[in-house]
């Protein structure tokens, strides 16, 4: 199932990609030939979001329903989606360079998607840290419920820090003023983003139940004769 | 469940602990020292000029704030944890959120009131002076008990957790981030006497309210799974 | 005309370094995930090895 998945993300990347280079038109001249960085920007900041709801939805189930799998799925997420938050950021600063001239400038949605990151960091870090994975499950689980509590709040406060007016270096431009062409390979790309996250976290579930089970006997007899 | 049995509960176990701390007085100190330490290094690094301190007064004391209470949260849980009475208190019929909540608050007795009523020295050390000075005082009474209150989630997730002190700032700061930003603009606010700081105060009474209603129960599920 | 494409209008190091950087990222995750399966392959290797040889 999971070459299935590559190449669903694959394809869909070379031609969104393709999209966003070739059929957009130069709109905003090639001065802000830049803007493309947002085809990866966007996309990658998306996902880490995305995926931070699908571990909290997964460490919810967990919780209620005592279920071990449904901790591997939180914990098979969460590398993922700091990865993507890591590239939303780097790309990020990258776009900040060029489009407002220094490379960090405490954007509040920047700095919010450096706190999300932090969040993982720390999902990660309890799990790690508790060597008991019934403990680290549900510990990880609760730390994200309540990140995910708070992560609005961490949004609002440095977005407004002045609870009588807000201001917001992003441009707030709603989507559906984009041109047609733009959103087009935004869309496939964030397709992509979620066919490569489906694959590499399936692997990554199976690498965590390979890990937490090497002691049982139905490891044993299916390693047995593959050693590939 | 007879609610007089239960804030009977609450009330023995808060003389309890504050008769505990009020033997141990020298572990209430080393926060507040820590808090002094930390305000008076700034201005040895950064410069002792008069404006340049007004303007960095108030962020740096709360961010000071924040440390202490960090530092101090360990002790919350951990003593009761060692000698086997967080264990009894789970058993009780009373309900954990409850006793919880008590915990906190003699906590917060012995490490935020003292920071609150320390506070206007370190202010003097700021040229922060009258109004503003009563305005960081309500500013941080109001916000050290939520960081006494969202730091008790962490602090039950990391109980007896290797390298937990570390562990427990990385999870909580992130989490800290709204009072911050409310609390030092509310004294900022004054300060410079630009916006009127009761807006930040109101939010930072809405904080509290939230967390007391909202953190004794995570506290109490983190102290269920911590203690298996 | 390449040339025009590569340089983006003068922007190209940042645009092609921010798509590198994903992509290189997203193999090093990949990389990194082949390379965990393999070690723990190994490891249950290991373990059931050592079981049979304690069994017999």
């Amino acid at each position: 199932m999971i070459p299935w998945f590559a190449l669903a993300a694959g394809v869909p990347t070379v031609f969104g990609l393709y999209w966003g280079f070739f059929e957009t038109p130069d709109i905003l001249s090639q001065q802000k030939e830049y803007y493309r960085i947002i085809f990866v920007h966007v996309p990658a900041a998306w996902m880490s979001m995305w995926l931070y709801l699908v571990l909290v939805g997964w460490a919810v189930l967990g919780l209620i329903y005592n279920t071990r799998l449904s901790f591997v799925m939180a914990a098979a997420v969460a590398p993922t989606g700091a990865l993507f938050t890591g590239i939303a950021l780097l790309t990020g600063v990258l776009w900040g360079k060029t489009s407002w001239g220094t490379w960090w400038d405490w954007d509040p949605r920047l700095t919010s998607e450096l706190i999300l990151f932090f969040i993982y960091a720390g999902y990660m870090a309890l799990q790690s840290a508790i060597e008991d994975s019934y403990r680290a499950d549900r510990a990880s689980a609760l730390l994200a419920i309540v990140g995910l509590f708070c992560i609005p709040l961490i949004y609002w406060s440095i977005n407004c820090p002045d609870p009588t007016q807000c201001a917001a270096l992003h441009a707030r431009s709603s989507l559906s003023a984009i041109e047609t062409n733009i959103l087009i390979a935004l869309w496939t790309m964030v397709f992509a983003f979620w066919m490569y996250s489906f694959a590499v976290i399936f692997v990554r579930v199976r690498n965590i139940i390979l890990e937490r089970e090497r002691n049982s006997t139905w490891v044993s007899k299916l390693v047995g004769g593959d050693p590939s | 469940m007879s609610t007089s049995s239960s804030s009977q509960a609450v009330l023995v176990l808060l003389r309890r602990d504050l008769t505990l701390a009020f033997r141990h007085r020298s572990e209430m100190f080393t926060p507040l020292f820590f808090f002094i330490l930390v305000t008076a290094l700034f201005p040895m690094s950064i410069g002792a000029e008069r404006s340049l301190l007004q303007n960095i007064g108030p962020g740096v004391i709360w961010v000071a704030a924040l440390l202490a209470a960090l530092l101090s949260l360990e002790s919350m849980f951990r003593s009761d944890y060692e000698d086997g009475s967080l264990e009894q208190m789970l058993l009780t019929p009373q309900p954990l959120s409850l006793l919880v909540l008590g915990k906190i608050l003699a906590h917060w007795l012995r490490t935020g009131l003292p920071l609150v009523l320390l506070a206007p020295l370190v202010g003097f050390q700021y040229y922060l002076a009258g109004e503003t000075l009563i305005t960081m005082m309500l500013a941080l009474l109001l916000g050290t008990p939520v960081l006494s209150l969202l730091g008790a989630i962490g602090a039950a997730l990391t109980l007896g957790v290797r390298g937990g002190g570390m562990l427990l700032s990385l999870l909580i700061l992130p989490l800290y981030i709204p009072i911050l930003v409310y609390g030092a603009g509310a004294v900022a606010a004054s300060a410079t006497q630009s916006l009127p700081a009761q807006p930040f105060l109101l939010l930072l009474g809405a904080f509290l309210i939230l967390a007391m209603v909202l953190t004794p129960v995570a506290t109490a599920a983190a102290l269920r799974i911590s203690l298996g | 005309m390449i040339a025009e494409f590569f340089s983006m209008g003068g922007f190209g190091f940042y645009i092609w370094t921010s798509f590198g950087l994903t992509f290189l990222l997203m193999l090093a995750e990949i990389l990194y995930l082949r390379q965990q399966r393999r070690t723990n392959l190994k490891r249950i290797q290991r373990i059931s090895r050592m079981n049979a040889r304690s069994d017999s």
